[in-house]
């Protein structure tokens, strides 16, 4: 195994470790109840439960699509993570989400996300949210991260650091 | 009721937009947008920045007020898609927005929002969005 695979096996299993923490340490993905369901080299699934609080249109109750917003970002941020062959602090350069349809009062949004290019300093990334399957899509993004040096800045990221400190244990 | 009226109160009854405690200021058909910082807003904690998500949803909302001041709609105006440039780290203080529509149709308008906090020069975030203003049937 190359030390990219090896890195990115490394940095995979500590996130898996760290699944049920990667959302409820992201204060904002927390209160608005994001919850990721599993992860894959390059992939991520979540879910988000129709809440009162997240509605924006008080008529007709479909959520806000600034809520879709923030879970395909996070998502996607997650996703990005999964790919990646040595730990690195990510921001989002940008974010584009298309909006099919509205989402149905009352009904929990499952999201899915997918890497699926990554530089030396960025990282490409899909998603999608729907209902029930990806053949009735609620919205879809496509979003870009700059991905930085660690060392320069403080991650917050659990999964990384941990994968950081298992790389360097290794190395030394 | 003015419309600035229309809009503040449509704002009071949106759950979301009191979820983010989002305030606007409206003079004419200007309008300045305020979120007063919380704690939930946080996206990373080490680095005390506010979530992407977060200040995508705030431009995304400014935008949407801004088209509704602009016309005479009685439901929100739909996006149809938003494209957010991340320009610098949100640091976990109150945020500033104002949004200007490029051009409003019939069927559809476009709107760029910027977001801003200490200096109105160095912008956070920026927002291109189109929205459906045609009443649906």
């Amino acid at each position: 195994m190359s030390d990219a695979e090896e890195g990115k096996d490394l940095l995979f299993r500590a996130m898996q470790q760290n699944a049920s923490r990667i959302m409820t340490s992201v204060p904002w993905a927390k209160a608005l109840g994001f919850e990721l369901t599993s992860i894959e080299q390059g992939r991520a699934f979540a879910k988000v439960a129709w809440r009162e609080e997240l509605v924006g249109d008080p008529d007709s109750g479909v959520i806000h699509g600034g809520v879709l917003t923030a879970l395909l970002d996070n998502l996607c941020g997650v996703a990005a993570n999964t790919a990646l062959s040595e730990p690195k602090s990510m921001a989002t350069l940008d974010l584009r989400i298309d909006y099919m349809r509205p989402a149905e009062k009352g009904r929990d949004i499952l999201a899915e996300a997918e890497c699926y290019h990554v530089t030396r300093n960025v990282a490409f990334t899909h998603a999608w949210a729907f209902h029930d399957n990806r053949e009735k899509v609620i919205a879809t993004a496509a979003g870009a991260f700059a991905l930085n040096d660690i060392t320069r800045w403080a991650s917050g990221n659990q999964a990384v650091e941990m994968a950081q400190a298992m790389l360097s244990e290794k190395s030394s | 009721m003015s419309r600035a009226g229309e809009l503040q109160g449509f704002l009071e009854r949106t759950p979301f937009a009191r979820f983010l405690g989002m305030r606007c200021e409206i003079m004419g058909d200007e309008m300045t947008t305020v979120l007063p910082f919380q704690e939930k807003f946080i996206g990373n904690a080490a680095i005390n920045a506010l979530h992407g998500g977060c200040t995508g949803a705030f431009l995304e909302l400014t935008a949407m007020a801004q088209v509704f001041l602009l016309t005479d709609l009685q439901r929100p105006p739909k996006p149809v898609n938003i494209t957010i440039d991340y320009l610098r780290s949100a640091k976990g203080e109150d945020l500033y927005a104002r949004a200007i529509v490029h051009k409003l149709g019939r069927r559809m308008a476009s709107v760029r929002a910027e977001a801003w906090q200490a200096e109105r020069d160095k912008p956070v975030a920026g927002l291109q969005a189109h929205f459906l203003v045609a009443e649906s049937t």
